[in-house]
């Protein structure tokens, strides 16, 4: 417990205890979700910020980074976008608010504040522990969302988009997903900006899959560059469960996404994927955690970092392996390319190991554009600039190609080719 | 066509000097072999040809066409038609082969002021041209040279040449590494670009790969130099008696 009692709040901790006394006669809820959204306030109140000294976010002085808090903007008017992948079925929250109207064939849907309004929603509106900033002040203020459910057995023939939009003010939005037992499906989650006003977004995902569900799951953030975002995606992986996690950055000023994943099923297998692409002054947070609970699991994790400008990244990944998970293979590997004297790559893994037979491992590179590429490029006429565009481009691509879905590959590339395009 | 004059130059970093007054005139049309022992600076030569910044020429000159291509960087050098085939061709994971023949091949064009060409055009040339070097449509879904066995990259490379369609190839060591069968496939490959305006630069160890490209003339490299040239009797020579009698001579 971070214990501030007494202390001083910043203008960003009293914007958000304001903002909270405004809005929490007009935010969805039963009496149990009322309860739960005042002890999660109380903490904050009495917490704050974290700051430097919190050893979760060490490297993400939020109390320091955050100045300011844009104040709920109910006026605010956000487009929805076409699918990322075409032929996708969209499921909409425009400036924090569920679109009613969306349906996924075969898939049980309800809007977040349903669940709150009949109070079965309060069940998730918890911190995870004392640390978890991004799940108190989202489970405080969230508004809407989508509640999931998979029935067992079924096999998504298009990817299904969680499209959330806004262009100013404040959205909290949660997204609950059961997979039930052998669901195939791909969801991208997707947060965009359409506005350039600064915006203030939190959001969390709490995701579970039953034995043998085979999910991908794609979080692509791209907000303004004014933006804070803070997301959080809290997964429980059953017995021979696949999840392949995608989780991309390419916007915001301050970003922070938490991944948390617990493996409870043998003979399940994580594959986290994270590419970061970063420049101006962005401040960019990914921090991990897996436990894994019984033997026979395995999850690779690999992060490509590019960075240019004044841009900041930050990795944080924790393995932890309990007693009895004998039999566990986890590999960790987190690479960044820095194209910029001024920009800055933090990573720390972590591996808490306690069971004696097991595969673990991790390793972090720093590297530069490989001179030798650059020059058997060159040697083609492909010109400089060009080609060191394409070497950067290629660093994070071999990523997304390990998806082999032709559309949804192709789709990430366009963005990423997008933003080098502006950035680079 | 190419014309170097009493070329020094050394490595960069520190300061080695490799090439010590290096003379050679290749003409159009012309198939020149370069040959020398390890360590006489052939490689060398063939990266100070395409302009790697790793090497730093400190007296004499290149000219191609006439015109000094000091001050070119590699991408300028290529599209004026200069091009290496490499001996080690980089794996590039993450370029997919199509897009960078695409994009080598219409980069070229635009620096020389050309029509980039259509998608349909593109696919039919290399299709075509990969048919000639038996290589498979397999090989060209694979990121660059990625996974690639040693004579498919060395295929590949040929693939590129005959796609870019150089005024001046250089050849560095393309016989390293490839079976007889292979050998032949890229020997033809390159035997199909010789042309009246087209000069090839072939550097080997060997005299097999001279008998399937038959050599105008021979040169032999020692310490950074040309000590002997002559014409493809000059290869065989060298085969039966080692670089030993000519190094002797010159000395």
């Amino acid at each position: 417990m971070n214990m501030q009692t007494g202390m001083k709040l910043s203008v960003a901790e009293t914007a958000l205890c304001e903002a909270y006394d405004h809005a929490i006669g007009e935010l969805p809820g039963d009496g149990a979700v009322l309860a739960a959204r005042d002890i999660l306030i109380s903490d904050f109140k009495e917490a704050g910020l974290p700051t430097r000294r919190v050893e979760a976010w060490h490297y993400t002085d939020l109390k320091a980074l955050l100045r300011a808090v844009p104040a709920f903007d109910p006026a605010a008017s956000a487009a929805k976008l076409a699918p990322l992948v075409e032929g996708s079925t969209v499921l909409s929250v425009v400036n924090g608010v569920a679109d009613t109207r969306g349906s996924v064939e075969g898939v049980t849907l309800r809007t977040f504040s349903e669940a709150l309004a009949d109070g079965s929603g309060a069940e998730g509106l918890t911190a995870r522990d004392s640390d978890d900033t991004i799940g108190r002040i989202n489970g405080a203020f969230v508004r809407d969302g989508f509640v999931l459910d998979f029935p067992a057995g079924t096999d998504l023939a298009a990817p299904l988009e969680i499209q959330t939009t806004q262009n100013a003010g404040q959205t909290h939005t949660r997204f609950p997903a059961t997979f039930g037992a052998n669901v195939k499906a791909t969801v991208i989650e997707r947060h965009v900006a359409t506005g350039e006003n600064p915006a203030f977004v939190t959001t969390v995902s709490d995701i579970s899959l039953s034995d043998g569900a085979d999910i991908t799951w794609v979080i692509l953030q791209g907000q303004g560059a004014a933006d804070t975002h803070l997301g959080q995606i809290r997964v429980t992986l059953g017995t021979d469960a696949k999840l392949r996690l995608y989780v991309i950055n390419a916007g915001g000023k301050l970003v922070r996404q938490e991944i948390h994943v617990v493996v409870s099923g043998e003979g399940s297998d994580l594959k986290l994927r994270g590419i970061n692409l970063l420049g101006g002054e962005t401040h960019n947070d990914v921090t991990f955690t897996v436990g894994h609970n019984v033997p026979h699991t395995t999850s690779t994790e690999v992060i490509r970092n590019v960075i240019f400008d004044r841009a900041r990244g930050v990795f944080q990944g924790q393995i932890r392996v309990a007693p009895d998970a004998q039999k566990t293979d986890a590999k960790m590997s987190c690479n960044t390319l820095l194209l910029s004297d001024e920009a800055d790559f933090s990573a720390k893994p972590e591996l808490e190991i306690f069971a004696d037979d097991v595969q673990c491992g991790h390793g972090a590179t720093v590297i530069d554009i490989d001179h030798v590429q650059l020059f058997y490029l060159m040697a083609r006429g492909i010109p400089e600039n060009k080609a060191r565009a394409m070497l950067v481009n290629a660093f994070v691509a071999e990523i997304v190609e390990e998806l082999e879905d032709e559309p949804l590959v192709e789709a990430l590339e366009g963005v990423i080719a997008a933003w080098l395009e502006k950035h680079a | 066509m190419l014309e170097i004059k009493n070329l020094h130059a050394r490595i960069a970093e520190d300061g080695t000097e490799i090439i010590r007054g290096l003379n050679l005139t290749v003409k159009a049309g012309e198939v020149a072999a370069i040959m020398g022992p390890n360590g006489s600076g052939k490689s060398t030569l063939s990266y100070i040809l395409s302009g790697r910044e790793d090497y730093e020429v400190t007296e004499g000159d290149i000219l191609y066409n006439g015109e000094s291509i000091l001050e070119l960087d590699p991408a300028e050098r290529a599209a004026k038609g200069i091009f290496l085939a490499f001996q080690y061709p980089v794996e590039i994971p993450g370029v997919a082969t199509m897009q960078f023949l695409k994009v080598a091949m219409n980069e070229q064009r635009k620096a020389r002021g050309e029509a980039e060409l259509t998608t349909p055009d593109f696919m039919r040339r290399v299709k075509d041209a990969a048919a000639e070097l038996k290589i498979a449509p397999e090989m060209l879904r694979r990121p660059l040279n990625v996974g690639f066995s040693g004579g498919e990259k060395k295929r590949a490379e040929i693939l590129q040449m005959s796609l870019l369609e150089p005024k001046l190839c250089v050849l560095d060591e393309t016989d390293s590494g490839l079976d007889i069968d292979a050998l032949k496939i890229v020997a033809d490959g390159v035997n199909a670009l010789r042309s009246p305006d087209r000069a090839v630069i072939v550097i080997t160890h060997y005299q097999r790969l001279l008998d399937y490209i038959v050599p105008d003339t021979v040169h032999v490299l020692y310490k950074g130099q040309v000590i002997k040239s002559g014409d493809k009797t000059l290869a065989h020579e060298l085969e039966a008696n080692g670089y030993a009698d000519i190094i002797g001579a010159a000395a």
